[in-house]
């Protein structure tokens, strides 16, 4: 057990934005997160992996709790998760969100999407928002799509705009949710050279994802997880190419020989 | 052939009936949305309040409560709505405040069917940019919700156009009153039955084949 956790002791610093202290939940008898203690730290990139069903995609949604905790402590930025309210809503202006069924607001246009959190949220006046809007669109490559719903739009597209969403909140973390699990083989790259480029950028991130090309060559740290426990936690070449635990080993040897 | 009419406010009758219909209809579109936001409030007080308000008024006879609207709220409790000498004033009132109660519950059972459409990735996006609760509601789901039960909306619409006969009960003066009045004084019973259904046909044809127009138009594409 000594390999759980490389943070498990590390004292906090105020380079830690997110962090996670023997956090526990329960659906019913499932015990689906178990003494989970993770640090992320600024500018950090952490890509977390596993098997279905061993919490991962829970994990994510505790972060900004939209999926709430049975016991343990989550704070970001030095702040404990508020439980609801005024202080919750204002907390998750600051932690950026991505799903993998993308939940683009369907009755607005794409761009009214990415207007809407900064008028509503941040107050911003509605001439800066849209500048600002058009300018992210413009980053993920969709500006052409501004004028169009959601529905109009390839997979690839509808995640990229909701990259940009995120991102126009100017979030402390982004939380990606197996985002490019919902996509087509030929779009899964557009989404996931968008990201790389935010891991570039010095974006702290937390991503839950399939996708081991993008853990090798973006991540800082794998997290890998099964049964709602944290196995093994370490750079992505050493996790890939030497992997200590033998869950690690049977699930790498599962997904990357063929 | 139509010299029964003769004598009688047909058209101010019909049109006692559409001012009641649309002043209701407004009414318990407001309230059944307010209704419909407390039934999926996070707050249980709220809760328990929508969904109580609802079993118990869709299931009292309408009759009842437009008759006690005058013979309970405004005779015992003094509720005159304003009007406290003139009746037909307070009449229509009273009958207007009692559609909307009535009519309000089904609005909201409307629009909670509709708000179970809306995928809960919507609201979840929304909470994740940090809307609150209002505003997810307000923004987000009901605009989708409304959209989506726009037909079960104008069933509701056109069975309130025909209950609004029952303001006939409290002697308000729209067309089931003349109706009655008319089948009193004339021999031609069938036709004055025939305008009147004719009339009522007049009003909701267009409001159902309107709002079907519009619910396809308006339908949210996923």
């Amino acid at each position: 057990m000594t390999e759980v956790s490389v943070t498990k002791d590390a004292v906090p610093t105020a380079d830690d934005l997110v962090v996670l202290k023997n956090v526990n939940k329960h659906f019913g008898a499932l015990h689906v997160l178990q003494d989970i203690d993770l640090t992320i730290t600024r500018g950090e990139v952490v890509v977390v992996i596993g098997p279905s069903g061993s919490g991962k995609s829970t994990l994510c949604r505790t972060i900004n709790r939209l999926e709430t905790i049975d016991s343990g402590e989550i704070s970001i930025d030095g702040k404990p998760l508020p439980h609801e309210g005024k202080e919750l809503a204002r907390l998750r202006a600051d932690v950026g969100m991505v799903f993998q069924s993308f939940n683009l607001f369907a009755h607005k246009t794409v761009l009214e999407n990415v207007m809407l959190g900064q008028l509503k949220v941040r107050r911003t006046d509605k001439k800066a928002a849209e500048e600002k809007a058009r300018g992210l669109l413009d980053r993920v490559g969709v500006a052409s799509q501004a004028d169009k719903y959601p529905a109009q739009l390839s997979g690839g597209q509808q995640q990229r705009v909701a990259i940009a969403r995120a991102l126009a909140m100017d979030p402390k973390v982004m939380l990606f949710d197996e985002p490019t699990s919902a996509l087509d083989p030929e779009m899964i790259n557009e989404v996931l050279e968008v990201m790389q480029q935010l891991a570039r950028d010095g974006m702290t991130m937390i991503v839950v994802t399939h996708e081991m090309g993008f853990a090798r060559s973006a991540a800082n740290r794998v997290v890998f997880m099964a049964d709602g426990r944290i196995v093994e936690e370490a750079v992505p070449d050493q996790f890939f190419s030497n992997p200590r635990s033998d869950r690690a080993k049977d699930f790498l040897s599962k997904i990357l020989h063929h | 052939m139509f010299d029964f009419l003769e004598g009688y406010d047909v058209l101010g009758a019909f049109w006692m009936t559409v001012k009641l219909t649309a002043l209701s209809a407004v009414g318990s579109l407001v309230w059944g949305t307010l209704l419909a936001g407390m039934r999926v409030s996070p707050v249980p007080l709220m809760r328990g309040f929508g969904t109580a308000y609802v079993n118990i008024v869709r299931n009292i006879p309408l009759t009842v409560i437009i008759v006690f609207t005058s013979l309970g709220l405004a005779d015992i409790f003094g509720m005159t709505m304003g009007a406290p000498d003139d009746f037909k004033v307070q009449g229509f009132r009273l009958a207007v405040f009692g559609f909307i109660a009535y009519t309000a519950a089904f609005v909201c059972e409307a629009i909670r069917s509709g708000i179970n459409t809306v995928p809960v990735g919507q609201a979840e996006a929304a909470r994740a940019i940090g809307l609150n609760f209002n505003q997810v509601l307000r923004l987000i789901v009901l605009p989708q919700a409304f959209r989506s039960v726009i037909g079960p909306l104008a069933n509701v619409l056109i069975a309130l156009t025909k209950n609004t006969t029952v303001a006939a009960a409290i002697g308000v003066a729209e067309a089931a009153t003349l109706m009655k009045t008319m089948i009193e004084n004339e021999a031609q019973t069938l036709a004055i039955g025939a305008v009147f259904a004719l009339g009522f046909v007049v009003l909701t044809l267009p409001t159902g084949l309107v709002l079907g127009w519009l619910s396809k138009r308006l339908a949210v594409k996923r």
